[in-house]
């Protein structure tokens, strides 16, 4: 793997920390990546990150469930094994509801956790980098990536933007 | 960020990020005390007797069992239902009070949602021993076979299947979503050794990150959109079990929403009586306050008044119906041979959560302990009355019948709590019982601390 360094620097309140990005962004600074310890609210829209489309993928693994579950009993009953109940009509579509249902939601669950873990490379035996593991506790943390030893500039960038505990990291 | 002073605070106690995870962390470190082993181990001990009768059933029969011509369906029917029914109130809490934004839902989701995980275990568990052969269990899912069938997708029985299997896997998927950043914030409160290893394995890798944190939400939010309707439809099938049969006192088409109300109040319920211990004996008390309770015990009310009109409703069509078996078959529930299975189920499921209209009622710790408890009872009543009180008394005379459960059932309805419990003090122990960074998102709107800032 390429060797990579990183700054980085952290803020104490989600406040602070927006405040601090849209100062380096209007200096033009690249933003690696931002940890926080919960869901900052907006914070994808000051990042200005694309709209997930897991909702999408969400959409189409549940359409699929319905067809699957819907043709499947459809096939069951009026092709591969069509039973008699009292008269009634073999596609009784109905009663074929709940199932189809039931796969819809599974399907599209599956396709939401899967989606989000495989887009965000997470997953049993995940092994990445945590610079600082007070991330997880109390600090919202900005990361810049270094290029051509900049890193004094941006370590100063950073301190300007009200970043705390400025810090370089070797990857 | 403007709070508005009139709002109670979710969280009291002056906290910072900091110290909400060390108050959540804080029962998972050091020894356990004796209260938990000794939980533990009544739990395991219960746990075994329940295997042991399960062995019993298997080796020897269903004869072992108190069921006869007439009542088909006892205590493990009833069983199961009443163990659907408490797995009802997490995904409740996590799907429903997310999509209507619900701040006091963030400390209690975790561990609502734990315990209807463990409850839809010991509830799936009553129908594959009912089938009576347990290694032929996996007939009930449709796979391609050489006897050349598919199973009856026409069948209630079926589609309970993939009802409590689909509610099963999408509430662990929900739940392990939400757990993840917190195992995160365990892993990177241990130091070096084992355990921390293993942390860092159940955390997939969380960085917190921004850009999953943007995924997760919106994955969350989702996920919440599609278990809502899921949480409703799992009661809804288990009550077609009933309802699309021709016995009278089970063919009725009020059952739907009157089994979904009744599940979210006994879900509620019992996560009610759980809470308020676990708040006492891990000190969470700044976390799961009177706003909790009384939030709580607000839809406690609500579910508790539709059934008790799903009640009376039920008498009234009876009566109305002019179908002289509905009619006996009601008369017969409360005045018949089992008269006092109905009264106790009217006395705790009507009666009692009334009581909550009482401010200082429902603002009670141990008056909602007392409570819930009631409600229990009432509730596992509910489902004693609707099956074996209708299936009692035959359209024949000469099959009319009486059911005791035998020693085995007990046994076995022993043995679930066994399971639950087990897996509860498990979970209290290993787990944060509470959401930790969902805390932390509302403490700036919900806390104490900012509240009193804001005015």
């Amino acid at each position: 793997m390429q060797e990579k360094a990183f700054v980085s620097g952290y803020y104490l309140d989600d406040k602070d920390l927006v405040e601090g990005i849209r100062a380096l962004q209007e200096k033009d600074i690249e933003i690696a990546d931002v940890r926080t310890p919960f869901p900052v609210h907006g914070l994808d829209k000051v990042l200005k990150y694309r709209r997930s489309r897991l909702p999408r993928a969400g959409f189409v693994a549940g359409a699929f469930g319905a067809a699957i579950g819907f043709g499947f009993q459809a096939w069951v009953f009026t092709e591969a094994w069509p039973l008699n109940f009292g008269g009634k009509p073999f596609l009784s579509v109905p009663s074929f509801i709940p199932v189809t249902f039931e796969l819809t939601v599974l399907m599209a669950a599956f396709a939401l956790v899967f989606g989000f873990l495989i887009s965000s490379k997470l997953g049993p035996g995940a092994d990445n980098v945590i610079f600082d593991e007070e991330v997880t506790n109390d600090r919202f943390q900005i990361l810049l990536e270094v290029s051509n030893g900049n890193s004094e500039q941006l370590q100063s960038e950073l301190q300007s933007a009200g970043a705390e505990g400025v810090k370089h990291h070797d990857v | 960020m403007y709070v508005s002073p009139v709002r109670e605070p979710l969280i009291s106690g002056e906290k910072s990020y900091s110290k909400v995870t060390e108050d959540i962390y804080a029962p998972m470190t050091g020894k356990p005390g004796k209260l938990w082993f000794g939980g533990l181990t009544l739990a395991l001990i219960a746990l075994g007797f329940g295997l042991f009768s399960i062995f019993i059933t298997v080796w020897d029969g269903i004869g072992t069992w108190g069921l006869d011509r007439t009542i088909g369906w006892g205590w493990g029917i009833t069983n199961f239902v009443w163990w659907v029914g408490i797995g009802h109130a997490g995904t409740f809490i996590s799907a429903i009070l997310l999509l209507f934004r619900q701040k006091w839902r963030t400390s209690i989701n975790r561990s609502a949602e734990a315990m209807t995980i463990f409850a839809v275990m010991c509830a799936g568990l009553f129908p594959l021993i009912h089938m009576g052969r347990l290694p032929l269990g996996f007939f009930i899912f449709p796979y391609p076979n050489t006897r050349d069938v598919w199973v009856n997708f026409n069948s209630p029985l079926l589609w309970d299947v993939f009802a409590i299997s689909t509610y099963l896997t999408v509430s662990l998927l929900f739940w392990y979503m939400g757990l993840i950043p917190d195992i995160g914030t365990i892993r990177d409160r241990l130091k070096n050794g084992i355990q921390k290893k293993i942390y860092a394995f159940l955390s997939f890798g969380w960085t917190g990150s921004a850009r999953h944190w943007a995924r997760h939400e919106s994955m969350s939010l989702i996920l919440a959109g599609l278990a809502a309707p899921l949480v409703l439809s799992v009661h809804t099938i288990v009550s077609f079990d009933f309802a699309t049969s021709v016995i009278p006192g089970w063919h009725t088409t009020i059952f739907p929403p009157y089994f979904v109300s009744g599940a979210v109040f006994s879900g509620f319920a019992m996560v009610l009586t759980l809470m308020i211990i676990t708040r006492k004996a891990i000190n969470l008390e700044d976390y799961i306050t009177k706003a909790h309770l009384e939030s709580m015990n607000k839809i406690i009310i609500a579910t508790g008044s539709i059934v008790g009109i799903a009640y009376i409703t039920e008498l009234f069509i009876a009566w109305y119906s002019g179908v002289v078996y509905e009619q006996y078959a009601f008369v017969n529930r409360a005045f018949g041979p089992y008269w006092w299975a109905y009264w106790i189920m009217m006395t705790c499921n009507v009666i009692t959560p009334q009581l909550f209209w009482i401010k200082k009622i429902r603002r009670s710790f141990a008056a909602t302990f007392v409570i819930s408890i009631f409600v229990n009872i009432g509730m596992w009543f509910e489902r004693f009355v609707i099956i074996v009180t209708s299936l009692h008394r035959d359209f024949l005379p000469s099959s009319w019948s009486m059911y005791s459960p035998t020693w085995v059932e007990v046994g076995i309805y022993i043995g679930t709590f066994g399971l639950f419990f087990t897996l509860f003090f498990l979970f209290i122990r290993f787990f944060p019982v509470i959401a930790i960074a969902e805390v932390k998102s509302v403490l700036k709107t919900s806390s104490e601390k900012f509240i009193k800032k804001g005015k």
